[in-house]
């Protein structure tokens, strides 16, 4: 069955969401893993679905919604099986909002085969908070790339942690 | 263990409380002298700010804008309050130990724009100094008490909620509810 990538993002109203889960549904679809928020006031929807049709199938049910204002896409993504292995971290920075704050984060990130997996920004009326779940490879030392990371954002004046995250299995 | 009132420490004087990004917030505070006159009038300093905020359970000192290892705390009459110790004002305090982590949201005075979820040890003992005296305590204390402690001892240590959030999207906007 092949598993169709949907994103839509518009003005956000009632009946998005059940407007989306409803076409595929309709098709015999099942919705699989997906991230739906506001941000900034504008909803927006991403998702995978296994669908047995086609994207353009689930395209044209999906078009009173695009007539809506809402921007829809639906492509068809080869299956991935979700492989995060290694030393789980969490990334938090905050501080005045300025550009290059992200850019420089994941950089320093990336530079020690940081993998993000999950990554939130938040701005606010007096600062900008960006917090993100990130996997490095075995043996990885935390808190070096933590100095590394503080180092890196140090000049935008902003202030960066990264701690390991609890793993607790009860 | 003594509980401290306003009477004892001073009047005290509300002080502008700080928000973030100021960078005092995110600087390790120094320890002070717990007998020391001014750390005396820091802490009546807190306790009379914290006393004119609404819904504040505790502030550092370096919310008020003090670089020094003082914070207060009093989580007298909140509805996840178990064991209570009433208002008081630690010193140079030291986290002892830290057990059975639960995940909560909380805000912060100095953090207007957001909340977060946190996971916080719900058993803490923690050790310090009362203001004026050089007599050490040891805290024994139990959810609301025990997150309170820990969300003021991150303080002084530099550390906002910010930075112990409990995920990617673990930070909210503060909702302003009519």
């Amino acid at each position: 069955m092949p598993a169709l990538a949907v994103t839509v993002v518009g003005h956000d109203r009632p009946g998005i969401v059940a407007g989306v889960t409803g076409a595929i549904a309709q098709l015999g679809g099942n919705l699989e893993d997906s991230s739906m928020t506001l941000l900034r006031g504008h909803f927006a929807m991403t998702l995978i679905a296994a669908v047995p049709a086609p994207a353009a199938e689930l395209s044209r049910r999906l078009e009173p919604l695009a007539e809506q204002g809402l921007f829809v896409s639906v492509v068809e993504v080869p299956a991935e099986q979700p492989v995060s292995t290694g030393v789980a971290a969490l990334l938090s920075v905050h501080g005045a909002d300025r550009p290059g704050i992200v850019s420089s984060a994941t950089t320093a990130i990336a530079r020690r085969g940081g993998n993000i997996t999950d990554l939130a920004t938040r701005l606010g009326p007096s600062m900008y908070v960006l917090t993100a779940d990130v996997t490095f490879p075995p043996g990885t030392d935390v808190e070096q790339v933590a100095d590394e990371l503080a180092a890196a954002v140090a000049p935008l004046g902003v202030h960066a942690t990264l701690l390991p995250a609890d793993e607790d299995v009860l | 263990m003594h509980q401290w009132t306003l009477p004892e420490l001073g009047p005290g004087t509300v002080r502008p409380v700080v928000t973030a990004p100021d960078p005092v917030l995110s600087t390790r505070c120094r320890e002070v002298p717990p007998q020391d006159p001014a750390t005396v009038s820091l802490a009546a300093d807190l306790m009379a700010t914290m006393r004119v905020s609404p819904g504040c359970v505790g502030l550092a000192a370096n919310q008020i804008g003090v670089g020094a290892r003082v914070f207060c705390v009093d989580v007298t009459g909140h509805p996840k309050t178990r064991i209570c110790h009433g208002a008081f004002v630690l010193v140079n305090p030291q986290l002892v130990s830290a057990s059975r982590k639960e995940r909560a949201r909380e805000g912060c005075m100095s953090v207007p724009d957001f909340t977060g979820d946190v996971r916080r040890a719900t058993r803490v003992v923690m050790a310090g100094y009362l203001p004026g005296t050089s007599q050490e305590v040891q805290i024994t204390t139990d959810a609301f008490e025990a997150r309170a402690l820990q969300h003021e001892f991150d303080h002084i240590a530099g550390m906002l909620f910010l930075d112990r959030v409990a995920g990617a999207h673990a930070i909210h906007p503060r909702q302003t509810y009519q």
